[in-house]
């Protein structure tokens, strides 16, 4: 298994520099907004595997609070962690491309506001995380996300409704994407993916060292108590 | 063991008992409900035609902060002496707790509502163009969301650190389709319009999360 | 029920909070009957071992068994009708009433009426008919009416986690000669306490515990053997 991590670590990296040449040389120029578009091939692509991640942690932590096993608990931290930066990245990217294009940081578009309504409630997810006390964080964390992942459709159902009767710039645009494109974006999502992989990857073992270390403290507490001789 | 209903009323009416004895903490919410209709009137002029378009709002928010304030407290009287481990140990099932709890805080969020209500009817000089009995159900439907999902999350807090700042932390991000939902059905009766995908998505809401928090409670309450 | 039969045991229960190990494994049977003064230095594991009895703390790893019924299991909840709990903070409503407070736990519990919640807030030597909030009582009537708490379903094992504390030596006593009819009457009872000489003439037997283990049980209040330095730390309670 270790020696898959470089491996995979390496083709991430070729999968990366595709996508760049994909979205900054290969796909045409879209027609009204010039090469500004480009940053739609990590708009998206963030936002897709944003929702890989997250559906994954709702999986964990349903699994977690039906087995009680560290692993499905440790899933759920790094998937949650991870997917909030893709997110980070989708909400800064659309402010950036919406102003030069609309001269507005942010419009109220629908995909945008409800992306920031999931930031919120996995960033609130991330604060239960650290502020709850050891024995019951996975436990509390996992049933915050079952309800959080259960709020996702009502947010983008409610805020798609709300902006069809309040219509504002839409980022990301609609309509039919030349092939040139639709081949960029799913170059950089799969890129996306697989780097998203190795960094859950990095981050489980870390977590997964810091909880060994733990046991560790809490094995020599068992066998031999504070002051005493074994 | 009694039935789980009769359990649920017991506890309810200990608690509205409880409320009802320390009249401190009701006059101070019930003083708190009219300061905050006073500050969002100078906040937000009255008089003009565009706060009376958002008056919707306003409201709701108005009731948010009271409800935060509300939640808050009704736990805090479990901790107190540990009384929450004396039912605990009894073979009372935990959701029961959960609804006595939950209908304990919504009665006492809809006094303040009914106390804030006709403050912001005089106000902003409210009028209901659309059919006002709909105004009712948003308010029921409404006020159960936020206090559904805030009398579990006010459970979660308590054991955690900062206890008082996780409880809004963890309801408002959650509330948002509820709240906008609230929001809009009540500005769409106010002005006339159709709000009946409001009221739908509301209580759907309300369907989705009360059967969630009563699915989980019982692993929350005895997390540790 | 023969008199000796274990109602309760408990096997390698480790209890460990983070990196803290509160029990670090017990295995012991306790049986109905009797009345057992659990021992010990604070941070001895005590408070501990009564909570995961009485369900409030889950064991880490090991078992515990409470008249039949594993406490992992969902039957457990049935058993909590047989077992009374009483700890340091009152677990009443300072608001209420003694009788009020109760009558509230007396529905947990599924009892109706009255009558059983005044006979028992009797039985404690308090008066049924005070509207004194539980707040205003001392703390030696406080620590009465919890203990009528934990009598109010007439269980048949009863876990009391200092109940002796702050109290004065008169309520103390009658609370003594109260446990020890109780005991008589079939009950098992755990009384953790640092005031031992009160249970010299009533106690069945004494165990003590040391860092998360039971070091000793004997069947007076005396403490045998060397220092604790010399004990064995490994995993063996003696029985």
């Amino acid at each position: 298994m270790k020696r898959l991590f470089p491996i995979l670590g390496v083709l991430t990296a070729i999968l990366l520099c595709y996508g760049l040449y994909q979205a900054l040389v290969v796909a045409p120029t879209e027609q009204t907004m010039g090469d500004v578009q480009r940053i739609f091939y990590y708009h998206v692509p963030s936002a897709w595997t944003a929702f890989i991640l997250f559906f994954i942690n709702f999986v964990a932590s349903i699994l977690y609070l039906v087995k009680r096993r560290s692993a499905q608990d440790m899933v759920a931290l790094t998937t949650a962690e991870v997917g909030v930066v893709f997110l980070t990245v989708n909400l800064v990217t659309g402010p950036i491309w919406a102003r030069p294009v609309w001269g507005i940081w942010w419009t109220w578009d629908w995909r945008l506001t409800s992306t920031l309504v999931m930031w919120l409630i996995y960033v609130s997810y991330l604060f239960l995380r650290r502020f709850s006390s050891g024995g019951q964080t996975p436990t509390l964390a996992a049933a915050l996300a079952v309800l959080g992942a259960l709020c996702v459709p009502f947010v983008y159902f409610s805020i798609w409704f709300f902006r069809t009767q309040h219509p504002q710039p839409v980022i990301g645009g609609g309509g039919s994407i030349d092939p040139r494109m639709w081949r960029a974006l799913l170059v950089n999502w799969l890129a996306f993916s697989c780097f998203a992989f190795m960094v859950c990857w990095s981050r489980y073992r870390l977590e997964k060292l810091q909880r060994e270390v733990d046991e560790a403290h809490a094995m020599q507490s068992l066998l031999a108590p504070r002051g005493g001789v074994r | 063991m009694t039935k789980p209903s009769g359990i649920v009323r017991a506890t309810l009416l200990k608690d509205l008992r409880l409320e009802w004895r320390s009249k401190d903490a009701i006059n101070s919410m019930l003083f708190f409900s009219l300061l905050v209709v006073v500050v969002f009137s100078f906040s937000f002029d009255p008089t003009s035609e565009e706060s009376r378009q958002i008056a919707g709002g306003l409201i709701w928010v108005a009731f948010l902060f009271a409800a935060v304030v509300a939640l808050n407290q009704t736990w805090a009287r479990e901790i107190r002496n540990q009384v929450l481990d004396a039912y605990r140990v009894s073979p009372a099932p935990a959701n029961s707790l959960f609804i006595a709890k939950a209908l304990g805080n919504f009665i006492f969020v809809l006094v303040l509502e009914a106390l804030m209500t006709p403050l912001f009817i005089m106000f902003y000089r409210l009028r209901a163009l659309g059919p006002a009995w709909q105004l009712l159900v948003v308010g029921a439907l409404g006020t159960w969301a936020l206090v559904v999902n805030g009398t579990f999350f006010a459970a979660m807090s308590l054991r955690t650190r900062s206890r008082e700042i996780m409880l809004p932390l963890l309801l408002f991000p959650i509330s948002i389709p509820a709240i906008l939902a609230m929001v809009q059905a009540t500005t769409a009766i106010l002005s006339g319009e159709q709000a009946r995908f409001w009221i739908v998505l509301l209580a759907t809401y309300d369907l989705v999360f009360t059967t969630g928090c009563l699915l989980l409670f019982e692993t929350v309450l005895n997390a540790e | 029920m023969t008199e000796n039969a274990p109602v309760v045991i408990v096997t390698n229960l480790i209890k460990q909070f983070g990196r803290f190990a509160a029990l670090r494994g017990i295995s012991a049977e306790f049986s109905s009957g009797k009345l057992y003064a659990i021992l010990g230095d604070n941070g001895a594991g005590k408070t501990t071992l009564l909570r995961t009895l009485a369900g409030l703390n889950r064991p880490s790893s090991g078992e515990v068994s409470i008249l039949g019924t594993n406490a992992d299991a969902r039957e457990f909840r049935d058993i909590c009708q047989n077992v009374g709990y009483m700890a340091h903070p009152s677990l009443l409503y300072d608001e209420m009433s003694g009788m009020e407070n109760l009558q509230y736990f007396a529905r947990l519990y599924g009892i109706t009426g009255n009558t059983r919640c005044a006979e028992v807030i009797k039985a404690v030597g308090l008066d049924p008919d005070l509207v004194r909030p539980v707040g205003q009582y001392s703390q030696g009537m406080r620590q009465r009416m919890s203990l009528a708490r934990a009598l109010l379903n007439d269980p048949r094992i009863l876990l009391l986690d200092e109940p002796f504390s702050n109290v004065d030596v008169h309520s103390a006593t009658e609370m003594v000669s109260l446990l020890a009819g109780l005991r008589d009457k079939g009950k098992t009872i755990f009384v953790v306490t640092h005031q031992a000489s009160l249970l010299e003439a009533v106690a069945d037997e004494s165990v003590w515990m040391e860092h998360g283990q039971i070091v000793q049980r004997s069947p007076n209040l005396n403490r045998l053997g060397a220092s604790p330095a010399d004990r064995p730390g490994h995993g063996h309670g003696q029985r």
